[in-house]
């Protein structure tokens, strides 16, 4: 399986602080990659890394085998949808078309103008009058018309109510279902990638906590209730992710490839959302009993 | 992408265009009227054999015309700066578009290049041509002025204005990049090309070539006069008073160089000396011309006594002019030129670095 995207060591940096650091990445190609993270974990700049608007302050990045933003053939396997969207104010939806025709050898021209009918955009009407909906809507035709190998997305959800969000993510599975691109779509909500995405990146603090098929991470995660007792005493194949304890009783969110064999434990599955709390709360209990802190 | 580049351009240009085409017709309009009177009153004062010395009639017609011209060529190209530079690419940093036409399928590069390049000519192929335009239509103000080289003619002539358009784009495209933001740019660009255009003029213009020296008498040019400095203030005899006359202290008098004009060329100054390049100094001035010293008293000398003292010192003194002749005009224009293209292109370039350094 070859990887569209492939980090090693992937850092950058603005003035003294890193917005993205030590992060090494391989992500399998066919995937729709959820890569969530709370606001300021840096996942903008590991999109924009990987589109070539950023160049790394350290490590290295390659995207579909290539090093991202250097060439017009690299920009054209790559489609982007930046966060919040940006459109020219003053054009209208077909100018908007009409530039990525001319600046775009790969154009689809059958493919957007379908996509426009399909949305009911008036084709005359300037981008600056269209609501938060339809400007997502109409930024990514313009990612997708291009027939990009890779479809990267920043946000793009974040600013739509839930109808415009669910119709924007509708619309990106189908074009993917159709078209066959990998996607990679960031969000900080978890409940926007969970109907779209089969494959998870959290990132926290500017770091990597955990990439993986998502079917492969709700498998090997637990959640452990059972009477409060010391994280040591845990078989070593069982990694913790998190832990909350009461003066009675321990939950621990667990990742082990085995079964949980102590019957003193009552073991639950996550969904999802439990699964990337666990590794978001984990990064706070770090933070606040490093003694703790157990390295993923 | 240079059809992008040309439809992104559109309003400013259309705009640009307009005004110019109105500026053509304003020209067009009432230029034929200056030059039927500057034709005509050539042809009479030849007749009549007075030409020096006639009522020109031709700085009375479209006054207020005459008092906008300069101003508007000299303007222009700020304003070129302002809404053709300014905002090419601030607004695109500004609302965040620049994240959509970077991952297009066309290089940063290049999208700089064809943006800057393509603005840029026409940038400066409007000031070429309001310049050329300007030029004809003053062109018989010119034939009456003979002043090619003052700071004010010597702007809306020529090709000088050409560089300056270059100029205030550029400038205003790379503050646009530097500062991200239209309206900051704009003031920086404004500031920056007055204080430019100043520089420029009163500091390195007077430098492209030293002046030629060129002895005279002191009876050529008019009013070689004197000062006299009493308690009560300077009295002046046939003086003309130009910049660089020293101020004579109580009791002392200055001999004054004469008024020499080059009909279209630049007089830099002009200097009374002897031989060995010496001026005269008070103390020789009374000695040489007794009658300077009735200057002192509440009834000064009649003229006569003292235009003979003027006379006698022409066999001592002489006049030195330094100037520009006006077969220096061109190359003055070239210097001036090439000074504000090479220094548009050296922002060019700092553009295109900050853009890579700092988005990369």
């Amino acid at each position: 399986m070859t990887a569209v995207l492939e980090a090693s060591g992937l850092g950058k940096r603005y003035g003294h602080k890193w917005a993205l650091s030590e992060c090494t990445l391989a992500i399998p190609a066919g995937k729709v990659v959820g890569l969530v993270g709370p606001n300021g974990a840096g996942k903008s700049t590991l999109l924009e890394l990987s589109v070539g608007l950023l160049r790394p302050d350290a490590g290295s990045i390659a995207v579909l085998g290539g090093q991202p933003g250097t060439s017009p053939s690299q920009l054209a396997r790559v489609g982007f949808v930046a966060q919040e969207t940006p459109t020219y104010a003053g054009m209208s939806t077909r100018d908007h078309l009409w530039i990525g025709a001319r600046m775009n050898p790969s154009w689809d021209e059958a493919l957007a103008e379908a996509r426009i009918v399909q949305l009911g955009l008036d084709p005359r009407q300037k981008a600056g009058k269209l609501s938060g909906g339809q400007r997502a809507q109409l930024a990514l035709t313009l990612a997708v018309a291009k027939r990009p190998e890779l479809l990267l997305l920043d946000e793009p959800v974040a600013r739509l109510d839930p109808l415009a969000r669910r119709e924007f993510l509708q619309g990106l599975m189908e074009v993917v279902a159709e078209h066959g691109a990998s996607v990679i779509l960031s969000s900080h909500l978890v409940a926007d990638l969970e109907r779209v995405c089969d494959y998870l990146v959290v990132l926290v603090d500017s770091r990597v906590r955990v990439a993986g098929d998502i079917d492969e991470l709700l498998a090997s995660h637990h959640r452990l209730t059972g009477p409060r007792r010391d994280h040591e005493a845990l078989p070593s194949d069982q990694q913790i992710i998190s832990e909350s304890h009461t003066d009675k009783q321990s939950t621990l969110v667990v990742r082990t490839d085995g079964p949980i064999l102590d019957p003193s434990w009552s073991v639950e599955q996550l969904d999802l959302e439990d699964l990337v709390l666990a590794y978001m709360s984990h990064a706070v209990e770090a933070d606040r009993r490093p003694k703790l802190e157990v390295r993923s | 992408m240079i059809r992008v580049a040309l439809r992104q351009f559109r309003t400013e240009g259309v705009v640009g265009l307009g005004l110019l085409v109105v500026f053509a017709i304003v020209l067009a309009v009432t230029g034929p009227h200056l030059a039927h009177v500057y034709d005509a009153f050539e042809s009479s004062c030849k007749v009549a054999g007075d030409c020096a010395t006639a009522a020109n009639p031709v700085l009375n017609v479209d006054t207020p015309l005459h008092g906008a011209l300069p101003f508007i060529v000299v303007i222009a190209p700020a304003l070129l700066g302002l809404f053709f530079g300014a905002p090419l690419i601030a607004r695109e940093l500004e609302t965040g578009t620049f994240r959509l036409a970077w991952t297009q399928s066309v290089t940063r590069n290049r999208w700089l290049a064809v943006k800057l390049g393509l603005v840029g000519i026409a940038a400066m192929a409007i000031g070429g041509l309001l310049t050329w335009m300007a030029d004809w239509w003053a062109s018989p103000l010119d034939a009456v002025n003979q002043n090619r080289f003052s700071v004010v003619n010597f702007s809306f002539h020529g090709i000088a204005p050409i560089g300056y358009a270059a100029f205030a784009f550029a400038l205003g495209a790379t503050a646009g990049v530097l500062l991200r933001r239209t309206v900051a740019a704009m003031a920086v660009t404004g500031a920056g090309f007055a204080a430019a255009r100043l520089a420029v003029t009163y500091w390195v213009r007077p430098h492209f070539a030293s002046p030629v020296r060129e002895s005279l008498p002191l009876s050529a040019g008019s009013g070689p006069g004197f000062l006299y400095g009493s308690s009560q203030g300077t009295t002046i005899f046939n003086a003309y008073i130009q910049s660089g006359v020293p101020t004579p202290g109580v009791g002392q008098v200055v001999l004054t160089a004469p008024q020499v004009s080059v009909p279209n060329g630049w007089v830099y100054s002009t200097t009374v000396v002897n031989k060995a390049g010496h001026a005269p100094t008070s103390h020789y001035l009374f000695q040489a011309c007794p009658v300077l010293k009735q200057l002192s008293r509440p009834q000064p000398p009649s003229a006569a006594p003292l235009q003979a003292c003027i006379t006698r010192l022409t066999s001592t003194f002489h006049t030195v002019l330094a100037y520009q002749p006006p077969s220096r005009f061109w190359s003055f224009q070239w210097a001036e030129m090439g000074i504000f293209l090479a220094a548009g292109l050296a922002l060019c370039g700092l553009a295109y670095w900050w853009l890579r350094r700092r988005y990369a």
